[in-house]
């Protein structure tokens, strides 16, 4: 069998490095081979979003990278939004506006959210709307979603 | 997944030795979000390996000169050419395209480059890219070429990229004054869709009349429908409600579309009028005020 | 932690409590969005391999011969399993041949993606691989994939042993129809007779999926003990095991399921599918495998819901009397008999007190998925129709449609056309709360319509078990079986908090495997907040009854003269005589041992608290160019009884409503002539996304149930009923035409447009 591919990175500000198969999404390698299950899987076709981190700053669908090509990257998971004990405002509010049902959609929903806050800190709710189209969710309606962001953008 | 290997060359050379070497089992990849999904789907069998073209400094060229014009990287994701302000000033035409390239996450990764060399006939950036007078500069085993767009893509997911070649940079003239252009697609959803038909036109206005046009379509034949004959159509006429209707009726006549799950031939030659239309009107709009 | 404040948008209730009612932060809250909630797919374990499942690209076809070898052969498989490895025992009945048979073909393959075989190997990748040199001879058939041409003598037979049921008798026909029932109420031809206006119309609703997030997943571990451990993303951990157990021909004391986190399930997660496959996997190999399905495998091989035929004729006087209704419902149950043609039927005119009744039903198979159910089964289907006709004869008759709907409101004491009279219900309460709401009269724009609908959902109760220890420093563990799709954990906890006067951030619920609490049934008919919360209710007041007798031997006073009252135990007689729930729960250890509260009951069955009525208001925007349609403006009405967490309540209105409106405008199994789906994608199956749906406002209307002791409704099912009739209303509204067949998307409208103008 050919080769694995060394691979080093700095995932949520630590430095890891891990072997991977060419063909292993960098979703692969964050759930199979790093752990870190907080990504999560919903298409593997980049339609759902389920999968969202954020690369050098910029949200891309972890199914839709190589884990090769996270060579020399900073990566953001969900596991990564929180600082230590403390839930980013974000997390505090998808809690607080019951933005969540079943929760799977979430981590995926956090992650871009808090890029968009980042982008655009009072967005209004197109923007809103808008920049989370990437992301599916079945279960809210999306409303309590985008309210979540509104409360979000007024604590940060 | 079957397996499948990876290189990351950082020269247009090293690329292109490696793409010839490899015969047809090489695939060039940018953002990568058609490719991984169509190896995922046993599209690609014979592909063992994949040549990434982000690490490739030409591939990521963004340069706008006011007089020479746009050079684009063919790997330069949609959110860095929204995100450039010359361009937004310069080519909105572009910017409507990028911006509508899947979703965020999306626009992360994928390139108007990608979307050409992907050859989808749905490709939402092909028709405006077209309609601009977009030039293709290709290097490959045998030197450097270039291709206008409208003759890049020859059929589904064809193109006239040959072995080893590689699709370097975008090129589009600088405008001149009084033109303006626009990219319109239909979808069912509002986002994260494939479009339907799409229209992508570019004018010059010359005192209320248009001086020359250009129109090309979208998901309406097997590869986007460059319709010269518009342009020959309404140059001369006036900007207005009649010559829209040309235009679009043009369009219809020129659509060869399918009945498939997106929308059956009589509604999307339907389409192509409607959007035809509309999209000139914005195109015009636009090249008023630029 | 603060909780938003909401405007006031519940309507009739007058009970107000401490804990129920508020709307605190859900206890699995911290887990699910900082990513450590463990799901379906996030099981490991030592030793553990990767299942994949080789399906048919055939919608009808024999199977011939299946030859493993050179799967079995590829380095890192380590077992190869086939509808052989199935126990099929020389007697089993048509019932267990089938659900076996879905799991694992044995003779035929019934849709494309009916799974043939399986493989396990070291890795996903390698067990790709492996399914893809499994050689499969097939004899490809002719499919068959709507009722109405199922129906047909001359269609292709799916099941050769299939005799239909006609009206509860068995017959000898062998057909596409499984069973044919009817529920008749009074006189139809008489109340057609009296009516001065009669409606009747034809509509037909397609294949639409579930569209959960999360994929299925299962790990299975067939242990060398015999004994069978599966973790696994269901609706139901004990029906998981139940099912898995009489598929797999052990009894259910050898299996235990442990339930991860669900990542939505809407009624799909209810039946098993790679559960038995993960078992029959790790039996071979000897290894823990896990097998999680792809996106295409969920639309392709788990159970969407009917496509549907329904028919309707309704009559009424001139004065709005409803004298007649007639319904005929043809529903597609896929591959293997058993859609919800049954609740459907049930639902149809549930919101109608009318005399004359007939509803005809069909139970029909075709060459799809095994359906499964989706939010409220077959009452969508059912409401499409009945809420269409209903609307028109609004129109003919020249009322207001509201109007109409109240005129022939159910109220309590209704018999339903299928038998049970109503207990108390808050159908005319949910029809007067859209009356009132300023969206049915505020203005429309250009190009927009209106349209309203009413729904009904039965809901069901059944059994549920609770256990409650109680810890020394006044917290209380709840162990419950109900796994948690949407916040259950907030509102069956705080129903155990508002008996025992304890904040609800004292309780610690915990949703367990089988082996760890009492039998429980599935999450899913709108009974989780009702039926496992009432069986909190009940755990509590045993701890109640328990930790009063404590206190009456600490004080040496009769238990009669104790009371437990906002937290506080007191004596009746003795103001002086009083402990905190927290002072006494330190002294149990001291005093006779911990407490331990158990509930475990019945809940009740079909229709169990008098089920829930839903309605909405919505405003459309239609393209006059594109016939694209957009919903702008959406109010979802519902009963629920009483809403114990107002935020959750909301939140399943409103994913009801969204749901409701991809149904409406986009969704669909989009089938080529050979019986394949075209659109196995979330790009291509347009699920909606944030940017195609307004804020979706609520009301929450709480006439409270007679049964639940606090007048809980189950609310997650009855909202999807109106959105799907409500936008077909509104789209009428607009354009004037009326859409008879879902979905109502452009293509639909323009070409309904230029037939209209004759082009």
């Amino acid at each position: 069998m050919p080769a694995k591919t060394y691979v080093r990175t700095i995932i949520n500000g630590e430095h890891v490095d891990f072997l991977c198969e060419p063909r292993q999404s960098l979703l692969e390698c964050l759930r199979d081979v790093i752990g870190l299950t907080g990504t999560k899987e919903g298409c593997n076709d980049g339609n759902c979003g389920a999968c969202t981190v954020s690369m050098d700053g910029r949200i891309v669908t972890a199914c839709l990278v190589l884990g090769v090509e996270a060579e020399g990257k900073e990566i953001t998971t969900i596991e990564g939004i929180a600082k230590g004990s403390q839930l980013h405002p974000v997390q505090q509010a998808f809690l607080e506006n019951a933005a969540l049902q079943c929760g799977i959609c979430t981590p995926g929903f956090i992650v871009s959210s808090v890029a968009l806050l980042e982008k655009i800190p009072q967005p209004s709710e197109h923007q809103i709307r808008f920049w989370l189209a990437n992301n599916l969710c079945r279960c809210t309606g999306y409303d309590k979603i985008v309210r979540a962001v509104q409360d979000a953008a007024t604590k940060m | 997944m079957h397996w499948i290997d990876y290189a990351s060359p950082h020269s247009v050379r090293e690329a292109v030795d490696l793409l010839n070497e490899a015969g047809g089992s090489a695939r060039p990849m940018a953002g990568g979000t058609d490719v991984l999904v169509q190896l995922r789907a046993n599209a690609l069998p014979d592909v063992n390996l994949l040549v990434d073209m982000k690490n490739i400094p030409e591939l990521n060229e963004m340069t706008m000169d006011p007089e020479v014009g746009l050079t684009l990287g063919a790997a330069v994701p949609c959110y860095k050419i929204y995100g450039n302000k010359a361009i937004e000033h310069a080519f909105p035409g572009l910017i409507d395209c990028a911006s509508l390239i899947g979703g965020t996450q999306i626009q992360g990764r994928a390139s108007l480059g990608g979307n050409l060399c992907n050859a989808a006939p749905s490709g939402d950036s092909i028709p405006v890219m077209i309609a601009l007078g977009g030039v293709a500069r290709i290097s490959g085993p045998s030197g450097d070429r270039e291709v206008p767009l409208e003759d890049f893509c020859t059929g589904v997911r064809r193109t006239v990229i040959q072995q080893g070649e590689i699709l370097v940079s975008l090129h589009f003239p600088a405008p001149v004054a009084n033109q303006g252009a626009n990219y319109m697609r239909f979808i069912p959803r509002n986002e994260m869709d494939i479009a339907v038909a799409g229209v992508g036109c570019s004018v010059v206005l010359d005192n209320g009349n248009i001086k020359s046009a250009r129109v090309a379509l979208s998901s309406v034949a097997p590869t986007p429908l460059y319709v010269k004959e518009i342009g020959d159509a309404i140059a001369g006429k006036p900007a207005n409600e009649e010559t829209l209707k040309l235009a679009g009726q043009m369009a219809k006549d020129a659509a060869k579309p399918i009945t498939d799950m997106r929308g059956t031939i009589e509604y999307r030659k339907h389409l192509c009028d409607v959007l035809t239309r509309r999209s000139l009107q914005i195109a015009i709009d636009r090249a008023k005020e630029s | 932690m603060t909780t938003t404040d909401y405007e006031r948008n519940i309507v009739l209730s007058n009970v107000e409590y401490n804990v129920v009612g508020t709307r605190p932060v859900r206890p699995d809250g911290a887990d699910k969005v900082t990513g450590r909630a463990l799901y379906g797919a996030d099981f490991d374990t030592s030793g553990l391999l990767h299942g994949k499942v080789l399906r048919s690209p055939h919608a009808h076809a024999r199977i011939r011969s299946i030859d493993t070898s050179k799967a079995e052969a590829l380095q890192g498989v380590l077992a190869v399993v086939t509808g052989k490895d199935m126990p099929h025992e020389a007697d089993e009945s048509d019932g267990t041949k089938y659900s076996r048979d879905n799991i694992l073909a044995s003779d035929k393959v019934l849709y494309k993606g009916h799974a043939v075989a399986a493989v396990a190997a070291t890795n996903p990748h390698v067990a790709e691989e492996a399914i893809g040199l499994i050689e499969v001879d097939y004899e490809v058939l002719k499919p068959v994939l709507t009722a109405p041409e199922a129906m047909k003598d001359s269609a292709p037979i799916l099941h050769e042993g299939l005799k239909t049921e006609e009206l509860g008798e068995k017959t000898d026909k062998v057909s596409n129809i499984a069973n044919h029932f009817q529920h008749v109420k009074g006189d139809i031809a008489k109340g057609f007779a009296d009516a001065d206006v009669v409606v009747e119309r034809e509509y037909n609703t397609v294949t639409v999926h579930q569209g959960y997030i999360e994929p299925h997943g299962a790990t299975a571990l067939w242990n060398t003990d015999g004994r069978l451990h599966i973790w696994c993303s269901t609706q139901g951990a004990f029906t998981a095991r139940d099912a898995t157990a009489g598929i797999l021909g052990v009894p259910v004391s050898q299996v235990r399921v442990t339930p991860m986190e669900i990542g939505g399930g809407f009624g799909g997660k209810i039946p098993v599918y790679v559960e038995p496959i993960a078992a029959l996997l790790s039996k071979k190999s000897g290894h823990a495998v896990k097998v999680v399905m792809s996106r295409a495998e969920v639309f392709e091989s788990t159970g969407p819901t009917s496509g549907s035929n329904i028919r309707i004729k309704v009559g009424a006087k001139n004065d709005g009397t409803i004298t007649a209704l007639q319904g005929y419902l043809a529903f597609e149950a896929g591959g293997y008999p058993g859609s919800p043609v049954n609740a459907g039927a049930i639902c149809i005119f549930a919101a109608y007190d009318v005399d004359n009744v007939l509803i005809d039903g069909y139970d029909v198979v075709v060459n799809k998925p095994k359906s499964a159910p989706y939010r409220a089964p077959g009452a969508p289907n059912a409401a499409f129709a009945c809420e269409q006709a209903i609307d028109e004869l609004a129109g003919k008759l020249g009322m207001d449609p509201i109007d109409l709907r109240l005129k022939n409101a159910a109220v309590e004491g209704t018999r339903r056309p299928d038998g049970p009279a109503f207990p108390r219900i808050g159908c005319v309460e949910v029809l007067e709360a859209m009356k009132n709401h300023p969206h049915y009269s505020a203005p429309l724009g250009p190009n927009q319509g209106r349209g309203v609908a009413i729904g009904y959902w039965f809901n069901i109760g059944f059994q549920s078990s609770v256990n409650i220890n109680v810890n020394s420093d006044g917290t209380i563990s709840l162990i419950e079986g109900s796994t948690d799709i949407g916040g259950t954990r907030a509102s069956i906890s705080m129903q155990a908090a508002e008996v025992l006067g304890i904040p609800m951030e004292d309780v610690r619920p915990s949703v367990v495997d089988t082996d760890s609490i009492g039998f429980t049934a599935v999450t899913g008919g709108s009974r989780t907040t009702f039926a496992t919360g009432w069986a909190a209710y009940e755990a509590a007041q045993d701890v109640a009854r328990q930790m009063i007798e404590r206190a009456a031997t600490i004080w040496d006073v009769d238990k009669d003269g104790i009371e437990l009252k906002n937290g506080v135990f007191q004596s009746k007689a003795d103001p002086e005589l009083k402990m905190t729930f927290k002072e006494l729960s330190g002294q149990l250890l001291d005093t006779g041992g911990t407490v331990v509260g158990r509930a475990s009951m019945n809940a009740g069955g079909l229709g169990a608290g008098g089920g829930s009525f839903a309605g909405n208001i919505v405003d459309v925007e239609v393209d006059p160019d594109t016939g694209k349609t957009l919903v702008t403006r959406m109010t979802a009405i519902q009963d629920a009884g009483k809403a114990i967490h107002p935020s959750y309540v909301e939140g399943q209105m409103q994913g009801g409503s969204v749901q409701g409106i991809g149904w409406a405008l986009n969704e669909e199994y989009y089938m080529r002539d050979d019986g394949s789906m075209a659109n196995t994608s979330l790009l291509d199956y347009r699920m909606p996304t944030s940017l195609d749906i307004p804020m979706i406002d609520t009301v929450i209307v709480e006439v409270a149930s007679a049964e639940h002791p606090y007048g809980v409704r189950g609310v997650g099912e009855a909202n999807i009923v109106p959105p799907t009739p409500a936008i077909a209303n509104a789209v009428h509204s607009a354009i004037g035409i009326r859409m008879a067949n879902l979905p109502i998307n452009s293509v639909a409208i323009m070409e309904a447009k230029w037939k209209q103008q004759g082009n």
